[in-house]
């Protein structure tokens, strides 16, 4: 597998002053001084007449955009996954990574004016945490014991056990700071730079610049308008009749086509996202590790990412993390498609005939019946029956997804190396119902348990290296692609390095570009 | 006249107990799809343990005849309830995208439903002759391509290629050439299909009665083509005619929803496929109402325009047969 | 009248029609003779040109390649096998069903009528896809209950339109006078009333067959239908539209392909329902 380009991910620990080395995106406008000004219109594929402002309940990307229009987190997290100071300017852990204390930004107002306190982080942290909250972000601050103020401009977190990669997880989306006591979300209010004007649920909305921001350079359009366009055909005459400036999740096979015209420009980047068929290691016939590795071996990867992917995307390696993560290891050798190989460990495994089901449905991500048929063709050189049933799109998280042995599955991505591996490969993550593999590898537990608390990189660069390797070989992840983000923009518009945890910059679009 | 009143009660008593049918029916369909409001809202990301939280504050842990008890008693006193999904009061959900519907659909009906009929009339006056045959074959290739075709394809001659219409129906200025613009695609889109199928069933519907004794009587009396189609064969088509036009309203009203998709019109049919995906139940009730409704109140109007439009079925013995 | 017979006095319309329905039969029977690739074969890159475009890289193809660089034509001849099968069952079943159900209303009236009719309301209450919706995601989106769902949706619109014009032709004379003549409700269904209404309902079936292949896109359209990578026209459509934002022709093909063979059915329907009836227009 090639690296990307990507530089390598630099130490999260101590944020202020961190400074990327970043380049090397395909596609990018050069970075100028920000310009004021402009509306911005944006077309959104993944919304849900469900979204709300409720900062415990944010499931699509056009709530994601939205939040993040009108508020802010402690921490941002950067082009490149690297950790900028937000509303936070700086923090420290101690030596045992337990007690985190962050340092409030000075001179933050809210939009009606109210200063931001140490007060209103508490009561955003609390929402989650709360009993009986309903919250997605609620397990991940389960290591919380205690949130306190420290004086007039500090917060301090007690956490049950160390953790290094915790000033990362106050960046996720529902760590938003609303003011204390807030429960009425619906009035947007935040620090953000953009003040709410308008949101119709699975329409639109619209967001006027926040005058009094206090980021320099950010936040720079007059107005910023999100629609809802479900189709990506409509998306793609939208951009071209001048109706929005730019959209995400292009269709892969028009891309060559939207090139053609001189107007628009595709932003390429690679993602943390992958795609995966996993079986389940506690059942039959994927108990055998020699089931799970003829599996792994008799899917030929290039094939699907040509085909399914249409080209955009790269190889996985049967380990969730891709270069886009900190703690990537590109020395594993990759893993490529071996009929011989897959009969011999079937040999090995006494199964000579295997015949599996492969449950699958659009719902993952578009294009995964055709993987699943591809995959079919590729396992049955290698003496192996797939049998693809194709199950319903409404409901297949709730009722095949993590119940059925073998299914199709999309993570996006997830914060850090350790958010991912703790959720998706570990006993904790059996418990909150994210393993989908049901790995439970004592080893691996122990590495994901130790290399949290370990400050040396080094160190870290080392557990989970062994990480990768033990579910590489052993792991119940049949990991084939990792995909690329494609957003199509206006020429017209400006920005720096392009974030790739989430479509359009990170879904920060809207505070980080400008019109040039 | 009396006859007719009755029938018109009955009709509007029949109709309103087919609403409840219906909303029985979509809460217990929409029951039965595999997993909950709860479970559609938090997707990948639900934990036993937030899925509980959630349905709690959602009362999902009530059971479904209670609920339904609960829907019906607020739809009584005229309240559609909360949405499920975003808790913000249905009325308010629904009442734009109401009219967003309504507007298409009356631009859409008020060009194709004189058009259609008044083609399939000409049609049959110069039947089998070039007017004929042109319409005949453009209204089959009118219908016979799926309606988000015709809809990119004309997208890509307007909007990309002349850069005339705008792609996209979502507009935040409401002034009315603002508005007509913006509609100008859908309508069309929606319009070609339904000229085709009214002009054919029109056409189809005098051809029907041309064979008629008294047809034939008016043409050997010297009756032109024009007299023997309008004022002979026409009137004794119209129950059929009736009906197509009703059928087609109700399905500008009710089956759009592909075409709100395409041209990103934020209309009820959207709404309603959106809340069937999320499972919100009383959303999808109240959009359902409000389709058997509009269909059953059109439907009314058929009959009602069919029995005024044939002398025969007015007549008393007739009436007894039919009640 | 022998069928050669018909033939020779067939006008120019329906030989057209009737040479129409022979090709897309012959294709249908013979679909791996007649088409050059395979069904799923790649045999070049995305949307890559066909005789208009010399230049067009990789093998020669008459009609181009389709989002994943299979061949068109060849698509569209394996598609003419499903899509015709598709579409004439599901047609049948709804006309058989829609028909009968609608004469038997019209004729026996009272009570039938009343039922069949709130039914018939009750179905065609609910929006057509919210219907389908419903069922396909309850039932599982299969073939069988692909086709029984538009089939039960179509009847109703059937069902309505043949028991419109039932009513108007049982309100006359003539049907009185079977009824005084003491003849059962099947012989008047059949003898004196179905004939009386084949033209309004020839029509409608000629509608019908074809709006089946484009629900079926349109449930494609939202995620439902067919499931690939069966090659049928209404999801090539689907599949394809994409393209012609980019002025590139390739989804004009098999939505022709189902206008075409619209048109030749109802050509050819045209003929044999005016034959049927003897109002063939002398003039």
């Amino acid at each position: 597998m090639t690296n990307h380009g990507y530089p390598d991910r630099r130490s999260l620990l101590l944020g202020a002053g961190a400074l990327g080395a970043a380049q090397l995106l395909p596609s990018r406008a050069f970075a100028q001084a920000p310009k004021r000004g402009g509306a911005f219109r944006v077309g959104i594929s993944d919304f849900a007449t469900s979204d709300s402002l409720d900062p415990t309940l944010v499931e699509t990307q056009f709530s994601q955009h939205l939040q993040w229009q009108l508020r802010n987190n402690l921490v941002e997290a950067g082009p490149g996954g690297k950790l900028v100071p937000e509303l936070a300017e700086s923090w420290e852990g101690s030596k045992d990574a337990k007690t985190w204390t962050f340092k409030l930004r000075k001179g933050v107002t809210f939009h009606d004016g109210k200063s931001l306190t140490p007060a209103d982080v508490v009561h955003s942290f609390n929402t989650h945490r709360r009993d009986g909250s309903k919250s997605m972000t609620k397990p991940i601050l389960a290591q919380i014991a205690t949130v306190k103020a420290d004086g007039p401009d500090a917060i301090v977190f007690e956490l049950v056990d160390g953790n290094v990669g915790f000033p990362a997880l106050t960046s996720s989306v529902g760590l938003v700071i609303i003011p204390d006591g807030d429960t009425d979300y619906r009035r947007g209010m935040g620090t953000g730079g953009y003040i709410l004007e308008q949101f119709e649920p699975g329409v639109r909305s619209r967001v006027k610049r926040n005058p009094n921001y206090w980021k320099a350079g950010r936040g720079n359009f007059d107005t910023v308008e999100m629609i809802c366009i479900k189709d990506a055909t409509a998306r793609a005459n939208a951009l071209l009749t001048g109706q929005i400036d730019a959209y995400n999740a292009v269709d892969p096979r028009t891309v060559a086509l939207l090139e053609r015209n001189s107007a628009v420009r595709i932003n390429r980047v690679k993602s943390k996202a992958h795609f995966a068929f996993p079986m389940m290691v506690d059942q039959a016939p994927f108990a055998s590790n020699d089931v799970r590795l003829a599996m792994k071996y008799a899917i030929d990867r290039e094939e699907i990412v040509k085909r399914v992917l249409g080209g955009f995307g790269s190889p996985g390696n049967d380990h969730p993390l891709s270069a886009a993560y900190e703690f990537y290891d590109g020395s594993i050798p990759q893993r490529a498609y071996d009929p011989d190989k897959a009969k011999f460990h079937l040999a090995k495994a006494g199964e000579a005939n295997l015949r599996v089901q492969l449950h699958v449905s659009e719902t993952p991500f578009a294009g995964a019946t055709d993987a699943a048929v591809l995959f079919k063709a590729h396992a049955a050189k290698a003496g192996i029956t797939v049998d693809v049933a194709k199950e319903p799109e409404d409901g297949y998280w709730s009722s095949v997804w993590n119940k059925k042995p073998l299914c199709t599955s999309r993570w996006s991505g997830r914060i850090n190396d350790d958010v991912l591996l703790t959720l998706g490969y570990s006993d904790t993550g059996t418990k909150a119902g994210w393993n989908e593999t049901r790995i439970n590898n004592p080893r691996l537990n122990t590495i994901v348990a130790e290399a949290r608390k370990e400050f040396d990189t080094g160190k870290r660069r080392a557990l989970y290296s062994e990480a990768q390797r033990i579910i590489h070989d052993e792991g119940g992840s049949n990991i084939f692609a990792f995909a690329d983000f494609l957003d199509a923009t206006s020429r017209k518009l400006a920005f720096g390095e392009l974030a790739g945890d989430w479509m359009l910059d990170g879904c920060r679009a809207s505070e980080r570009w400008w019109f040039a | 006249m009396h006859g007719v009143l009755a029938m018109i009660a009955q009709r509007i008593a029949l109709g309103v107990a087919t609403l409840f049918v219906i909303s029985m029916l979509v809460f217990l369909a929409v029951d039965m799809l595999p997993g909950d409001p709860a479970e559609a809202i938090l997707g990948q990301s639900a934990t036993p343990a937030s899925l509980a939280a959630l349905r709690q504050e959602l009362g999902l842990n009530k059971p479904l005849v209670v609920r339904y008890a609960d829907w019906t008693a607020g739809l009584m006193r005229g309240d559609f309830g909360r949405s499920l999904a975003n808790d913000r009061p249905i009325s308010e959900l629904i009442a734009p995208r109401l009219g967003a519907t309504l507007s298409l659909a009356a631009l859409a009906a008020a060009i194709a439903l004189p058009l259609g009929v008044l083609l399939g009339i000409l049609s049959t006056v110069h039947r089998d002759r070039a007017l004929d045959r042109v319409a005949s074959t453009a209204s089959l290739l009118a219908i016979s391509f799926p309606e988000f075709f015709t809809a990119y394809m004309l997208v890509a001659c307007f909007s990309v290629g002349l850069g005339w219409l705008p792609a996209i129906s979502l507009s935040s200025q409401g002034g009315f050439v603002e508005t007509l613009t913006m509609l100008a695609l859908p309508a069309l889109t929606l319009s070609l299909a339904v000229i085709g199928y009214v002009l054919r069933m029109t056409r189809a519907a005098i051809m029907g009665v041309m064979a008629s004794p008294y047809v034939e009587m008016a043409r050997l009396k010297g009756v032109g083509p024009w007299g023997v189609v309008v004022r002979h064969a026409l009137p004794n088509a119209l129950s059929p005619i009736i009906n197509v036009v009703i059928i087609n309203l109700a399905y500008l009203v009710v089956g759009v929803v592909v075409i709100e998709v395409v041209f990103v019109y934020p209309g009820l049919g959207q709404l309603l496929v959106d809340s069937v995906a999320k499972r919100d139940i009383p959303v999808v009730q109240a959009c359902c109402m409000l389709f058997a409704g509009t269909y059953i109140g059109l439907n009314l109007l058929a009959d009602i325009l069919a029995l005024l439009a044939n002398p025969r079925l007015r007549r008393p013995r007739q009436q007894e047969a039919r009640a | 009248m022998t069928g050669v017979m018909a033939l020779r006095m067939a006008p120019l319309s329906a030989r057209i029609g009737l040479a129409i329905v022979a090709l897309y039969l012959f294709c249908l029977l013979f679909a791996p003779l007649v088409a050059p690739y395979g069904e799923t074969e790649i045999v070049g890159g995305p949307w890559a040109g066909g005789f208009w475009d010399p230049a067009a890289e990789g093998p020669a193809t008459l009609l181009g390649t389709d989002h994943l660089g299979r061949d068109v034509l060849s698509r569209l001849i394996y598609g003419a096998r499903n899509s015709i099968t598709l579409a004439l069952l599901t047609t049948t079943l709804s006309f058989l069903t829609g028909t009968i159900l609608g004469l038997l209303a019209a004729v026996r009236g009272g009570v039938v009528d009343q039922v069949l009719g709130r039914l018939v309301d009750l179905v065609m209450a609910f929006p057509t896809l919210i219907f389908a919706l419903l069922v396909l995601a309850v039932a599982g989106s299969t073939l069988p209950v692909l086709i029984g769902v538009i089939a039960l949706l179509d009847a109703t619109r059937v069902f309505r339109i043949a028991r419109a014009a039932a009513m108007d032709v049982a309100a006359q004379d003539f049907v009185e006078v079977a009824r005084l003549r003491g003849e059962g409700t099947g012989w008047i269904m059949r003898r004196e009333i179905l004939p009386n209404i084949v033209v309004p309902l020839a029509a409608e079936f000629g509608l019908r067959f074809c709006f089946v292949f484009l629900f079926i896109a349109t449930l494609s359209f939202i995620g439902l239908g067919i499931q690939p990578p069966t090659a049928d026209w209404g999801s090539m459509v689907r599949e394809n539209a994409a393209a012609i934002s980019f002025g590139i022709l390739m989804p004009l093909f098999p939505a022709g392909a189902i206008a075409l063979l619209t048109i030749g059915i109802n050509l050819v329907i045209d003929w044999a329902a005016a034959g049927h009836h003897g109002v063939s227009d002398e003039r």
